[in-house]
């Protein structure tokens, strides 16, 4: 029963990771892009993490919350590089999508 | 500064390392706990620098509601990213939008970027340097404006509650 779901979980966690991955050869351009390996993957590290922390509590050596740590640590650093490379494509120029006007460009970036 | 700010400057600061320190060693023994409290005491008080103003919550079970309906909303955005990447690229509606920020202080300007990028097929990408707004990269925003309200209300709306009353 438990190995069942600990499987399942294991499972789940590789798929969105696959996902999150494909995104990054299926999306369109750069800042499509980065949404990819922001978020998707978060659902399949949190699922492999869950899976390790029930496997390793339940070995008889007390409670493993060293996942509780990464979870936190990986809520805090993917927004961050997300935002600095998405900053970073802007001052690029970066080529992007979007049929709609910009109207929410900062001002102030360097022609292109 | 009163006695007691300038000994114990960032008391969050202090209870958030210990707990990390705690979490790091998984264990409860008295030697780690003490560990834990001097290192979460001097840390903040070595790098004083770094942290100018102290932080100050209001209402913690607005924050608590607050934490839970992100967890909620990370789920959903993770489905529907990789609903996004399965289906057609052409279909996508990509663009970027300004939010015109109510918040003033870091914390709860950082909290709101961040948060924005956790969640459904938004990427907060820049921040204007007089930090009154913030621009956001939408991976299919088919009503820009429509978006940038329910960001307002459901995530700056909150933490105004929480840090800045």
């Amino acid at each position: 029963m438990l190995e069942a779901l600990l499987s399942l979980l294991i499972l789940a966690g590789a798929l969105f990771t696959f996902i999150g991955s494909l995104g990054l050869a299926r999306l369109p351009d750069f800042f499509t892009r980065l949404h990819a390996p922001t978020k998707a993957t978060t659902l399949g590290v949190g699922s492999l993490l869950i899976a390790s922390a029930i496997h390793f509590s339940t070995q008889g050596e007390g409670l493993s919350l060293h996942e509780v740590l990464v979870t936190l640590f990986l809520f805090i650093t993917a927004p961050v590089s997300g935002h600095l490379l998405g900053k970073t494509g802007l001052h690029l120029r970066l080529p992007r999508l979007g049929k709609q006007a910009d109207g929410g460009l900062p001002p102030g970036l360097p022609p292109g | 500064m009163r006695p007691i700010r300038r000994l114990l400057p960032h008391p969050w600061l202090t209870t958030v390392l210990t707990l990390v320190w705690l979490l790091l060693n998984n264990t409860l023994s008295p030697g780690h706990v003490l560990l834990g409290l001097v290192l979460g005491w001097l840390i903040p008080l070595l790098s004083l620098r770094f942290w100018p103003d102290t932080v100050h919550f209001h209402h913690p079970l607005a924050l608590l509601r607050f934490i839970g309906r992100v967890l909620w909303d990370i789920l959903v955005a993770n489905l529907n990213v990789a609903q996004l990447i399965l289906g057609k690229p052409e279909r996508l509606r990509p663009g970027f939008f300004a939010i015109p920020l109510d918040l003033e202080t870091e914390l709860a300007i950082s909290l709101l970027a961040n948060t924005v990028s956790l969640t459904p097929g938004t990427l907060s990408v820049e921040l204007s340097p007089d930090r009154r707004t913030l621009f956001v990269h939408g991976m299919d925003v088919p009503d820009p404006a429509a978006t940038c309200a329910e960001i307002k209300l459901r995530y700056e709306a909150p933490l105004k509650e929480v840090f800045e009353p």
